[in-house]
Order: C-alpha cells, then structure tokens, then sequence
C-alpha cells in the first residue's frame, strides 16, 4: 500500500524528472545537451524563447522576423552543444548569437531597402519615420495609447547600433554590466559610457513623454 | 565635488542601485548641487518607466514546434559515431593518399642518366677483376672464343688440346 502510494506521489519517471529538471542551472541543462538530453534542450527553449522573441523583436521590428532568428540562435545553441564549455553565462552565450544576428538581419535588411523601388510595397512595421512630438505639441488621450509605443518604438530604433543593444539588454533583459560588456565585446567602463548617451538620447528625444504626467504609467525606475 | 561628465558614467549604477557606496555618496553629493544633473537623473527615471510601457510580444503556438523540427533533423550523434571518421578529415586522408599514388607513378627528370650510372658504378666494381691476370687466364669462357691466328702462329703452336673438337674445357681434364 505504501508501495503503491509512493508511486502516485512520484508518478512516471518523466514528470520528477521534469521537476528536478528545472531546478538545474542553465549550465547544468546544457551540459545535460551536450550529454544527448534533448528534454533539456527542451527546457532551455521553453525557458528563453519569449525573451529572445522580444530582444529579436525590438531590433528587427517584425514579427515573423523576429521568430525565424530566434529559431535560427536555438539551432546553433543546439550544433554547438559539442564545443559547449561552462565558461561563461549561459545567457551571455545566447544573446550573444542573437545580437550577431539580429545585426546581421538589421544590416542586410537596410542592404535591400536601398536596392528595392520606392515603389515598392512598404513592410511590416517599416513605414516612413513618423515625426516625434514637440515640446509644445499636446497628445489627445486618444491618440496616446497607440502613439506612445510607436514614439518609444522609433526612439530606440533610432538609437546606433551598438546603443540599442546595451538599452535592451539593460532595461527589458536586466542583465548586469558585466554580462552586456561581454556580449558587446567591450569594457565596462565603456558600456556604462553607452548607456548614458543612449538613456540621454531617448531623454531628450521623448521629453515630451517624458515630462508628461501619466496616469497609467506602469511605474517609475528600473524593476526590481 | 565632482564635474558633470566625471558623474555622468556613475549616474546609471547609481540610479540602479549597483554603485559602490562610496560612488553613491559621491553621486549624491553632486545631484544635491548640480540642478542640471538632479533633473537628468529624473528625467532617466521617468524614462525608464516610460520604456516598460512596450508591451510583450509573445511565440507564437508553432514555434516550439518548429525549432523541435528543425533540431530533429540534425545529425544525432551514436554511439558508434567515434569509428566513424569526420567527413573533411576522410577526405583529406582520401587527397593525400591519392596524391601520394600520382607522384609515385610520375615519370622522374634524368632517369636514364642514372640507369647508366649505375651500370657505370657495377663496372667499376668488376674491374679489379677484370684486370687481374692469373683470374683472367684461368678464365674458361675466353677459351671459347675463337682467334683467328696469323700464319706464323699457326706453324709455330702446337694443336690446342680442344682441337679434337670435344666442348670440355681443358681445366677439367
């Protein structure tokens, strides 16, 4: 009887190993990948998947581009389980291959919009730069809603390259300075440089946001 | 106190809680008199909420799938996989072994030069031999070689004792 009910206490092999699954380290489940578990490879996925949808997102500016990256950085996560080494931060790792290609998305992309017609139809999200709000210029509550994102939006679109990057990884990732620095292959001391003319860029170009008073604003300073 | 630009790279550790205390005293200090940077740091404070407003995207329901399918068709390594040579490395054995054969069979410059010198060489091996007398004398072969002999010869040498015309040579007599 007590046989019996251990049993349905602990259920099939595969729910514990589950559970005890996803107490490990992200280390520990890729080194379980590199061992051939794939249920592991499964955990890293299911972990990851919406932050990096939403990195990839937030530089490419599609959708549907932003989900074929990021299937594209889990299938090299998954080739280089092999030469996979507990070096660095599991996270360091994966955003790094999807700011590489996120870069290399952007760069190409921008390639081929100088080739293509101006007559030709406009992309997801690719519209003609809308013009940001001025000091004096007053939002209609209606407009606000939908106007707001899209100015946050081409804000940080506007930001360089390198900029952008250090922004997403710190305000949406939260990742630590040191993490960023690695990704972007610099120091920290540079990065923290970054980081204020990139948050000093956004300052100046949404003070119109920014001096607003917002009631519905989801809340000041960075989340804890 | 410390200028505005010697503040600015402190000033996003310090409004994120990561600067050294000795930093976010000096921080502090410096936003307490400078108007221009106490305003900075609020406006990177609103800012900072204001960014948080951009919503979510989420997967879609096939992505899993599809990254599930596409990892599927990757190779699986097995366990005999460690016999099985890496396709590049085979290759590259299979070049050289190649390679190797087509030199091997390639006609060499100056062969025949060295054909002759070696026969000059085994020559020269001999010619102690050949120079010596007392072998040469005794050598039978010669014997079988005809000499035409001059008339006074002739009349002076008695018959050879292989005039009879028997093949014996005369050593073995």
């Amino acid at each position: 009887m007590a046989h019996s009910h251990a049993l349905q206490l602990y259920g099939p092999a595969s729910v514990s190993y589950n559970v005890e699954a996803m107490t490990r380290s992200d280390v520990q489940l890729m080194l379980d990948v590199k061992a051939g578990d794939d249920a592991s490879f499964n955990l890293l996925l299911q972990k990851y998947r919406t932050p990096l949808i939403n990195f990839l997102y937030r530089m490419v500016r599609n959708t549907a581009t932003a989900e074929d990256l990021a299937q594209e950085v889990f299938l090299r996560v998954y080739r280089a389980r092999k030469q996979y080494s507990p070096s660095a931060k599991f996270t360091t790792w994966l955003f790094r291959i999807a700011t590489n290609l996120a870069l290399n998305s952007v760069r190409d992309n921008r390639h081929r919009q100088m080739d293509v017609s101006i007559d030709a139809p406009v992309e997801e999200e690719a519209a003609a730069p809308m013009p940001l709000p001025t000091r004096e210029m007053r939002i209609d509550e209606h407009m606000i809603e939908r106007d707001r994102a899209e100015f946050i939006k081409r804000a940080i679109a506007s930001l360089p390259e390198k900029q952008r990057v250090a922004v997403l990884l710190h305000k949406y990732e939260e990742m630590d300075y040191a993490e960023i620095a690695k990704i972007l292959e610099c120091s920290e001391s540079a990065l923290k440089s970054l980081l204020f003319r990139a948050y000093e860029t956004l300052r100046v170009q949404l003070a119109p946001l920014v001096a607003q008073p917002v009631e519905h604003r989801a809340g000041e300073g960075r989340p804890s | 106190m410390k200028k505005c630009e010697e503040v600015s790279n402190q000033l996003i550790a310090y409004l994120d809680r990561r600067a050294s205390s000795a930093d976010r005293l000096e921080v502090e200090a410096h936003l307490a008199e400078c108007r221009a940077c106490h305003e900075r740091a609020e406006g990177f404070r609103k800012l900072w909420g204001l960014l948080e407003e951009e919503p979510l995207v989420e997967p879609s329901l096939s992505f899993d799938a599809r990254v599930r399918a596409r990892v599927s068709e990757e190779p699986r390594q097995r366990w005999f996989g460690w016999l099985v040579p890496q396709p590049r490395l085979a290759f590259s054995m299979a070049l050289l072994l190649a390679l190797s054969v087509w030199t091997a069979h390639l006609p060499r410059e100056g062969g025949a030069p060295i054909a002759s010198e070696q026969q000059d060489f085994e020559a020269i091996q001999d010619l102690g031999v050949l120079e010596n007398y007392d072998v040469l004398s005794k050598f039978d072969a010669l014997s079988e070689v005809p000499v035409e002999a001059t008339p006074d010869q002739q009349q002076a040498q008695p018959p050879s004792p292989n005039s009879d015309g028997s093949d014996q040579p005369a050593s073995e007599e």
